[in-house]
């Protein structure tokens, strides 16, 4: 009884059918396509995007050259130099990190015990030279200054959850 | 104007015949070829809606340029003939899968008069031309003197010979049901409304002709002969720019030729599904046959482009499987159903 | 010269081309695809001399099912040519005598005594809605219902034979049976336990 039900179902192809009217409803159903440029995806505070620098209210710069996001790295992409300013405070001398090497996986920002060092949620950078591939430490800070406000914002909305 | 009568009248009358075959072609090929661009357009389309998603939109307003596009990129790419290919043959073999993709529509009537040449063994005619067009394929294969190349070629070989023989036979059953080799007689034999149309009484041969149209054009679910998961993209691996283009026209060419063949062959091709009913056929009637032949051509074109949103590929055994122990037997013993039904004369079809 | 002349000739030169390009190239598929060409120039001869209906099934059945079979095997055999060529001079003794007896046989049938134009007088054309095929489907199930049933009866043997003679059951091939495996439901193999003791965890 059972076989003559499946024949039947295979010889009437009732099974094709139930396929079909599934993709058939989905002709219909809303398009979850995103139209980039014009229109873009939400994106998480806690998204690891481009890196930046920060610095305290008052202007000062607020790495202070311990490294530890340099030991932490597991892509070794970060390269930093160190030395004492006139004002005998140590700071970097150099604060490189390769885009090329980085991985994104956001273990500097968890390392940095002042939250100098921290990634955005910028993702839509290029470069046109391989050597703009370096962020260096002007320009690590030039972003920071920029996007001071998102970051903060950002630090601020996932403050619970750290 | 006059200039041009005169001039037209001064050629010798062959001359004249010529031409006006050539300039009919032209009238058939040039909209076919525009069909099968927009085709392309609108599998992409559709098949992009089915997976929730828009498609190509980006190209011209809402996407409409996109195959003039594609066909520009295609003209400017080289083309790579690969060592150790026979060129002549690498060369040849997508002229030999487009021609009889294009030759068939020679005697397919679009209307009761509107047919380039009305022989009497059309449907014959079609049969012969759709079985040569897995020369392109095989040649194609063993030109490029690739591996992939070869498997592909050799699976689709096997394949559209096995399913041409359901084909086949489907189509012995139309002939044996409308009595005449002729397309326009087989339409005329269907004269009326969509329950006198072929597809009732003969609809397993429907859908096996159909579903073997599907496995004879290598589309999914039948595309092992491309099976770019396995074989890259099967017989035309090494075509590039307009050799693969070529390929491509001609298999797009084959699925509208398959679907206007099922619209004309099952579903009555240019009568209106309303012929002869009390109140709505008359309210139909100013709508041209060439309109209905078109909608129901679309109908079957859209099922192509359903079936590969929907169905996996199949396994090659069970493709060769389902040919042969599936379809050849089903289509013998309709066919004496048919013969018996004609024979008797069945009341409402064939009385 | 007419029109149909003038084609008989440009079919006849290739036909005799390509069969002669079948016998004298050395790749196989080469050969083959030659022979493709020759039946279909000589179903372009039948077309001309009106013959239509055997002209397409010349066309559907050998090139289009016969020849594509024999392709895909020649394609697939590894054939040394060399070893294939290597009795040429030793074999040409007997190969010429059989091609003479041959030729001999053909030319007393349809040699210049029997046939020709005197003997056999060009039919005449037929008209536009004359039928080829029903005249050959009237002649083929009245006059000689008896050799045509025969002779398809002879193919079902041969069909026959031929599957059982190559048709091998390996025993211990494992294959799927497709009828199984559709006919299986979810029922049959999985089934959802529910384990007690595990608290969902809560989510704040």
């Amino acid at each position: 009884m059972n076989a003559l039900r499946n024949y039947i179902k295979s010889l009437f192809l009732l099974e094709l059918f139930k396929g079909m009217s599934v993709t058939g409803r989905y002709l219909f159903r809303r398009k979850f396509t995103v139209q980039y440029p014009e229109e873009k995806a939400p994106v998480s505070p806690r998204f690891r995007g481009l890196h930046a620098q920060r610095r305290y209210p008052n202007g000062e710069e607020r790495c202070i050259a311990c490294k530890l996001c340099e030991a932490t790295c597991p892509a070794l992409a970060i390269t930093i130099e160190a030395a004492p300013r006139e004002d005998g405070q140590r700071r970097t001398t150099r604060y490189d990190i390769d885009l090329f090497k980085c991985i994104y996986c956001g273990f500097c920002e968890e390392s940095c015990p002042v939250d100098a060092i921290v990634e955005t949620r910028i993702y839509e950078y290029h470069f046109e030279n391989r050597e703009d591939a370096v962020m260096t430490k002007d320009k690590l800070l030039a972003v920071g200054d920029k996007y001071e406000a998102q970051i903060a914002a950002d630090r601020a909305a996932q403050a619970p959850y750290r | 104007m006059g200039f041009f009568v005169d001039l037209w009248n001064a050629l010798p009358q062959d001359l004249q015949t010529v031409i006006w075959i050539l300039v009919r072609i032209v009238i058939i090929v040039a909209p076919l070829m525009l069909l099968v661009a927009y085709y392309t357009y609108a599998e992409r389309k559709i098949i992009g809606y089915m997976q929730v998603r828009i498609g190509p939109n980006r190209v011209g307003p809402r996407g409409w340029l996109q195959p003039i596009a594609d066909a520009v990129k295609l003209m400017f790419k080289e083309i790579v003939i690969p060592t150790g290919a026979n060129k002549f043959l690498f060369l040849m073999a997508p002229m030999l899968s487009i021609a009889p993709a294009l030759a068939a529509w020679a005697v397919f009537p679009f209307g009761p008069e509107m047919v380039l040449a009305n022989v009497n063994a059309g449907l014959l005619y079609i049969l012969a031309l759709t079985s040569m067009g897995v020369y392109g394929v095989i040649i194609a294969g063993w030109a490029s003197n690739s591996k992939y190349a070869f498997l592909g070629a050799m699976r689709s070989a096997a394949q559209i010979v096995s399913y041409e023989i359901a084909m086949g036979f489907a189509l012995v059953g139309v002939l044996v049901a409308a009595g005449s080799l002729n397309l326009v007689e087989i339409v005329e034999a269907q004269e009326g409304g969509i329950f006198h149309w072929f597809w009732l009484p003969l609809l397993p041969l429907f859908v096996i002709y159909f579903i073997s149209g599907v496995a004879e054009t290598n589309r999914a679910p039948f595309d092992v002969a491309e099976g770019e998961s396995e074989i890259v993209a099967g017989f035309h691996v090494d075509y590039s720019g307009m050799t693969f283009a070529v390929f491509f026209l001609a298999e797009y060419a084959n699925m509208i030729l398959i679907s206007a063949l099922t619209a004309l062959m099952f579903m009555g091709g240019w009568l209106s599904p309303f012929h002869g009913w009390p109140l709505l056929g008359p309210l139909f009637d100013w709508v041209p046959g060439f309109i209905w032949l078109v909608l129901k051509t679309f109908v079957f074109m859209f099922l192509f482009l359903w079936f590969r949103a929907t169905f996996p590929r199949f396994r090659y055994d069970q493709i060769m499987r389902l040919g042969w122990k599936v379809f050849i037997p089903i289509t013998i013993v309709w066919i004496l159903v048919v013969g018996l039904a004609v024979v008797y004369r069945l009341p409402w079809w064939f009385d | 010269m007419t029109f149909e002349k003038f084609l008989f000739y440009v079919f006849a030169i290739i036909l005799v081309f390509a069969a002669v390009m079948v016998v004298s190239r050395r790749n196989a598929v080469h050969s083959a695809l030659f022979l493709v060409l020759a039946f279909f120039t000589s179903a372009m001869i039948w077309m001309l001399m009106e013959a239509e209906f055997l002209a397409i099934t010349l066309v559907l059945v050998y090139v289009g099912a016969v020849m594509v079979l024999f392709l895909f095997v020649v394609m697939m055999l590894d054939i040394d040519t060399d070893a294939m060529r290597a009795g040429f001079i030793r074999y040409l003794p007997v190969g010429l005598l059989v091609a003479v007896l041959m030729v001999a046989e053909i030319a007393l049938v349809v040699g210049p005594a029997h046939f020709g134009f005197d003997h056999w007088k060009l039919p005449a054309a037929h008209p536009a809605d004359y039928s080829n095929t029903r005249e050959l489907g009237g002649v083929l199930y009245t006059v000689y219902m008896y050799p045509f049933e025969i002779a398809a009866v002879i193919l079902l043997v041969a069909i026959i034979a031929a599957i059982r003679l190559t048709l091998r059951r390996r025993p211990g091939t494992r294959y799927q049976n497709p009828t199984q495996q559709i006919a299986v439901r979810r029922n049959d193999r999985v089934r959802i336990v529910e384990v007690p003791g595990e608290k969902k965890m809560e989510i704040k």
